[in-house]
């Protein structure tokens, strides 16, 4: 081998093993957004005022507070873990916006600090998880309850409704005199700064090592605790976020608002193609994987089909797309191919079900 | 079927094939065991010793040659047609069933059923006992599993292999994980299982256990049967000249180099029960080699000295700056690189792109501002992949499809991007085929021969001896010597590798 560290490379490398089209078009994320076009298509043709003018609004309303968490969503169940306890950072954020503006706070006051209690809790979780190592799972069903416990004991079965006018109309306003809601532009930006961590920056580099691998991400010098802590703190806040929007929209805190969304996030983000074991998955996909359900929610509701109903088929497609990639895994194993060098497995000494009744 | 007569030897292999795709692991393996013997099999590693015994257990089957047992031709496609068959396999690690009993776990899947199909426990805690008694060690057949030393373990297999009447007992390195006494027991359990006639097959490193327990050795070399000794007719020199089969210098092409500066410091390093008062020094230019026996805990220093372990007390420097305890980006910033022992695990993100892979430790330095694009990976990445020769056919190929030679050439080429100052490896031809072995090892000594301080751990003798400038050995986790090239022959090392051991034994 000449490999030395000053000399010269013996040999150069194609960089894409396929073209860039493949690359492109042959994807999860592709298969996902080409589904959504054809069910939005096909809305608009079948489903009676699907192209009305409010649709488009009330649809981008609706599925706003989803695809604000599904971006930092994303990013913590690529690492391989989970936040359960969104929807009760939400539900939190909405009472204390309440509850602070009823004491004399203004909005913006109250807000930044509804901000600030989604950073604790996502803090919280994530200081849990990352540093004292427990499973992510058990630690955000616990914070479920746990938020969702303060969120409803601070304020009781009440609701507080007297929010400054001002403040209601800019969260269910549209730009200007176009369909888009207002809050499309917060969330264009977030988008932007996610998509741009995901893909482009060395922090989503780790991000996708841990999720494949967190011990190799350690060895490489990946800071695994610091990288998941940074990433429920914005989930945490994120959510708080999409709280306080709730809240204002429909002028309304309760301690029970929003509950249930976690399910919806989880559900958009695993539609979009992320891995539920970690490392895989982008965020177009997950961006479309939510518009998808918006808009199957939003025709069903058209055609006065029940919620139930709804759920049902949104449940059917989250199986079908979790058990569509090893459906096709096994296809691809089952047709011929070239005899790869597959790790042998090793032999399980026992294994003697056959040797049985001896 | 222990009626087998003298004439028909128990087992008989002769040029037994056996490939994964491109990747030959046993060119033409051959072996005939003859009932009431012990038959060691020795080699280097990835000599296709494990190969051979994983075709005769039935975990792989043969591509070409011929494979008798008991003078009929037979042809396992499972694990479970050898056990019928009468061949027992005990591994290095056994994997009971922890939270079963000991019983249970010796009758998993074939218990005595009494009247009404209910399992007869009385039977079968009566037939363990009898078989304890038997081979002469006292288990309790009620306790679970959970909690049995890995030697108690092997002795359930082997209870398990004699209540199957098994014919054929295959012992993969039985001893590598046990203590003296311990393996005193196995040996005389061994020796009662050989006068009742059957066969056994004995895999192992130490030539003192080959002699002490085997009458006959076969040495297989590069996957292929080299030659068949009685014990009395051979000495541990020949098995090593025939086990190496060549000038060790061309296997191992150390060049010497010019011998630098301190580079690795290591001060008092200790661990409480893992490793204790650790005393290091690595110079520039210098290969040192880390040997010991398995658990000695070389790879548990490693470890602490780059930082992905903590360490209890003592100190790590690198060219004169103190490496924080328990960081290893503060090791990696200071220059230090490490290449661990178990590459699919923690030396690769085997699911990730080669570029990914190579790029992974230098994507900060390479990135503008933090920001970092798929084609900046590709062209950092490119030129490392071909210094070392990658093979592979675009950078965007999954590194989990590649051999293991191709896969360690990725984690040296992703950690020699960062220039660095120290190169800790652990076990650097591990599941390496030997002409890509020879490859590492030219390229070790190049990159010492330019003043690269490189820190070696290697469980086979005849590396460390061939590669390193010094050697350093240890022993239950402690230093028990330190030896120059010149002094550093196998007899001393395995010396002071076992010494601690016997000391206290």
């Amino acid at each position: 081998m000449s490999a030395t560290r000053e000399a010269a490379p013996t040999r150069t490398y194609a960089d894409y093993s396929a073209p860039l089209w493949q690359r492109l078009l042959l994807t999860r994320e592709t298969a996902v957004i080409v589904l959504t076009a054809a069910v939005i298509v096909y809305s608009m043709a079948n489903v009676p005022n699907f192209d009305g003018p409010l649709t488009l609004k009330f649809l981008l309303q609706d599925i706003a507070p989803i695809l604000l968490i599904a971006l930092p969503m994303t990013l913590v169940i690529i690492t391989g873990e989970i936040d359960l306890s969104v929807a009760s950072i939400m539900g939190l954020s909405s009472v204390l916006l309440g509850v602070l503006h009823e004491s004399g706070m203004s909005i913006p006051a109250a807000a930044v600090l509804a901000l600030f209690a989604g950073l604790v809790c996502g803090a919280l979780n994530g200081f849990l998880i990352a540093y004292v190592g427990l499973p992510s799972l058990a630690v955000t069903i616990g914070t479920l309850a746990l938020f969702r416990g303060i969120a409803v004991g601070l304020l009781g079965t009440t609701a507080i409704t007297d929010f400054t006018e001002k403040w209601s109309d800019l969260a269910t306003g549209t730009i200007g005199e176009s369909r888009i809601p207002i809050v499309m532009i917060p969330f264009a930006v977030l988008t932007i700064a996610f998509v741009v961590l995901l893909h482009f920056s060395t922090f989503g580099r780790g991000v996708y090592d841990i999720g494949l691998n967190d011990e190799a991400a350690h060895f490489t010098g990946v800071d695994v605790a610091r990288t998941k802590m940074v990433l429920f703190i914005l989930s945490g806040v994120v959510s708080a976020f999409a709280g306080i929007y709730f809240t204002l929209r429909f002028g309304s805190a309760r301690g029970d608002n929003a509950t249930g969304y976690e399910l919806q996030v989880i559900a958009a983000v695993l539609l979009g193609g992320v891995s539920i074991f970690g490392g895989r998955g982008r965020l177009h996909g997950v961006l479309a994987g939510v518009v998808l359900i918006g808009v199957i929610s939003s025709a069903l509701r058209l055609e006065s089909v029940t919620v139930n109903v709804t759920n049902i088929i949104v449940g059917l497609l989250l199986v079908a797309s979790v058990i569509l990639p090893s459906v096709l895994a096994w296809a691809s194993s089952r047709l011929p191919r070239k005899a790869a060098p597959a790790a042998p497995s090793e032999p399980h000494p026992h294994q003697n079900a056959a040797s049985a009744g001896v | 079927m222990s009626d087998t007569t003298a004439a028909a030897p128990v087992l008989e292999l002769r040029d037994v094939s056996k490939s994964f795709g491109p990747v030959v692991a046993l060119r033409s393996g051959s072996l005939r065991v003859d009932a009431g013997s012990i038959h060691a099999l020795i080699g280097e590693n990835g000599a296709g010793k494990s190969t051979l015994v994983k075709v005769v257990a039935g975990v792989h089957r043969r591509d070409s040659g011929t494979f008798d047992l008991g003078g009929e031709s037979v042809d396992f496609s499972s694990t479970a047609e050898s056990k019928q068959a009468g061949v027992a396999v005990i591994y290095q690690e056994p994997t009971l069933f922890p939270d079963l009993s000991v019983t249970e776990n010796i009758f998993m899947g074939r218990q005595p059923l009494a009247r009404g199909r209910r399992i007869d426990r009385p039977a079968m805690t009566a037939e363990a006992e009898r078989l304890f008694s038997r081979l002469g060690v006292r288990i309790d057949p009620r306790r679970p599993a959970a909690g049995l030393s890995i030697a108690d373990q092997q002795i359930i297999e082997i209870a398990k292999a004699i209540s199957l009447d098994a014919r054929l007992l295959v012992m993969d390195e039985p001893t590598a994980a046990l203590s003296g006494v311990e393996v005193d027991r196995l040996f005389a359990v061994a020796r009662s299982l050989r006068d009742e006639g059957r066969a056994l097959v004995f895999i192992s490193h130490r030539f003192d256990e080959v002699f002490a327990l085997a009458d006959t050795v076969t040495v297989m070399r590069d996957g292929s049967y080299i030659d068949t000794r009685r014990i009395e007719e051979t000495s541990p020199s020949e098995l090593v000249s025939l086990m190496v089969g060549r000038d060790v210098d061309d296997l191992f092409p150390k060049v010497p180099a010019e011998i630098g500066a301190p580079v690795l410091e290591v001060r008092g390093l200790t661990k409480a029960g893992v490793f204790h008062d650790i005393d290091l020094v690595v110079r520039a230019g210098e290969i040192v080699g880390l040997a010991g026996l398995v658990g000695a805990g070389r790879s548990e220093v490693a470890r602490a000295v780059f930082g992905v372990d903590s360490y209890d007390s003592g100190s790590v420097s690198l060219s004169g700056r103190d490496i924080k305890a328990h960081d290893p980006r503060s090791a990696i910033r200071a220059g230090m690189a490490f290449i661990p022992e178990d590459r699919r695990k923690q030396g690769l993100v085997i699911d990730s792109s080669v570029s990914r892979n190579v790029a992974g430790v230098i994507r900060r330095s390479i990135a503008k501002a933090g920001l970092i694009t798929a084609s900046m990976e590709n062209r950092a990445a490119g030129p490392w992949a071909g210094r070392l020769e990658v093979k592979t056919n675009a950078l965007d190929m999954n590194a989990a499809t590649m051999s293991g030679g191709n896969q360690q050439k990725v984690v040296i080429a992703k950690w020699l991007a960062t220039d660095p100052q120290l190169l800790i490896i652990d076990e650097p031809t591990r599941g390496i085929d030997v002409g890509t072995k020879a490859e590492v090892h030219r390229l070790l000594s190049e990159l010492a021969g330019q003043g690269l301080a490189i820190l070696m751990i290697s469980s086979e003798l005849p590396e460390v001896l061939g590669m390193a400038d010094r050697v350093l050995v240890l022993c239950e986790g402690r230093l028990t010597a330190e030896l120059d090239r010149a002094d550093a022959t196998p007899e001393a090392v395995m010396h002071a590798a076992t010494h601690h051991l016997e000391t206290t034994a």
